[in-house]
């Protein structure tokens, strides 16, 4: 049997799809992981990101490089470490999920703000804008397609990490996956996988609808490096 | 507490060497993949979205999903998870082969048609060498998470220094974790200085300019 043919038969009983522990109870758990923690952690990095590309200079190296020693830091390992702290509470999944969604955010909207043309800054001063003017009404909308990717490639890190949370007893989707590698019951595990999956497509498609939306027609090609 | 590591040294480096193996060899698989792909993409404009997209999408698949759905295939092995992070590195790699060579002046290229250069040495001799700097951009990323995700192969059992995370777990013993957290990060540290060490060797003309 493929992983396809276990996922199909799992995900088609309708038994999982009501009771406790339901596969729509696992999926709202898992948006609610992902969703608290994307928020959080771009009220942290957008703000941050910005304000480092708007003052420049050597702000921007040092970003990328502490970003990438970020992403050497093992989610599962800290996962683990807060669930023996501090046992079942909020923050054993929040931190590692947030410290893990805060880098791609921080950097896509330093490199963003920072690649604003200076002769549109210049303008904008000319024209009398205020420092803060100029950040709101100018740098952010242009950066806003390289903000957007930033947030998009978080919220996917996201999705995938809050599998794992299940290892330490919380819901979500991994829950299924860990269950069944428990009990040796491949459909459970190849079912929560393709759902993780489904899932994280549809986060890619709500980012590209966002991004059609939010993103004035003008400034459209910028998401891509040219 | 901390007696548990003067003890524990060989397990320690075993475990270190493992994951640096998980770690290593996906994406040097991932770059020896991304090559040819990239020149062909940085090359032939039409054949790069196409591979862009599916690139995006396998990128989105997490990484436990990813390692489970080639359970079936190749078994709750190493090659599992080498297979399924040289998938996640070819991701991060692949775009930087072909902006890396999509990078380079064109009056570059010219010039050195001018000189003589057929296509095969200009690539090799001008465009690969300029593009490098970009290209071990995107092998630093690559190493450092499948460093970072290795450790993730523990949960359908392939060992890496997620076993102490695992075991430390089960015996509420931080002190595992701690290690097994310090030792991930020092080995993805090391890696990424190693990679900027072997870019500062390859590109002499940046040291001088």
């Amino acid at each position: 049997m493929s992983f396809f043919s276990y996922a199909w038969d799992w995900v088609t009983t309708s038994a999982n799809w009501h009771g406790s522990d339901s596969i729509p109870q696992q999926v709202l758990a898992h948006l609610g992981y992902c969703g608290l923690s994307l928020l959080i952690a771009a009220l942290i990095a957008v703000p941050a990101g910005v304000a480092i590309g708007h003052r420049g200079g050597k702000g921007a190296v040092v970003v990328t490089n502490v970003a990438n020693a970020w992403r050497s830091v093992p989610t599962l390992g800290l996962l683990i470490l807060l669930a023996v702290f501090l046992g079942f509470s909020a923050l054993t999944w929040l931190v590692p999920l947030v410290v893990l969604a805060i880098p791609p955010i921080l950097v896509n909207a330093g490199e963003g703000v920072a690649g604003v043309d200076p002769g549109v800054r210049d303008a904008a001063k000319g024209a009398g804008m205020t420092t803060w003017q100029q950040i709101v009404q100018v740098e952010v909308p242009i950066a806003l397609p390289l903000i957007l990717v930033g947030l998009r490639t978080s919220a996917i890190f996201v999705v995938a990490t809050a599998t794992i949370a299940a290892e330490i007893g919380l819901g979500g989707l991994g829950r299924f996956i860990i269950d069944g590698l428990a009990s040796e019951q491949y459909g459970p595990v190849a079912g929560g996988a393709l759902l993780v999956v489904i899932l994280a497509i549809l986060v890619l498609a709500l980012f590209a609808l966002i991004s059609r939306l939010a993103v004035p027609a003008g400034l459209r090609g910028r998401g891509r490096k040219e | 507490m901390w007696s548990w590591i003067p003890s524990n040294t060989s397990l320690i480096w075993q475990l270190t060497w493992e994951n640096l193996k998980l770690g290593v060899l996906p994406a040097l698989y991932g770059l020896v993949i991304s090559l040819p792909l990239g020149i062909i993409a940085a090359r032939w404009r039409w054949f790069y979205p196409p591979v862009l997209t599916a690139v995006n999408i396998i990128y989105a698949v997490p990484s436990l999903a990813l390692f489970i759905a080639l359970i079936p295939t190749f078994g709750l092995t190493d090659t599992t998870v080498i297979i399924a992070l040289t998938v996640f590195s070819l991701c991060v790699i692949l775009p930087n082969v072909v902006e890396g060579l999509r990078g380079v002046p064109p009056a570059v290229t010219q010039a050195a048609t001018a000189m003589g250069y057929g296509p095969l040495r200009r690539l090799a001799l001008v465009e690969l060498p300029l593009a490098i700097p970009v290209i071990i951009a995107g092998l630093r990323v690559g190493v450092v998470s499948s460093i970072s995700l290795a450790s993730v192969g523990q949960l359908i059992g392939v060992s890496s220094l997620g076993y102490l995370f695992i075991d430390g777990l089960q015996r509420s013993f931080p002190t595992e974790i701690y290690v097994g957290i310090v030792m991930v990060i020092v080995l993805a540290l090391v890696c990424d200085l190693i990679l900027v060490a072997v870019r500062r060797a390859l590109t002499p003309w940046l040291a001088r300019a």
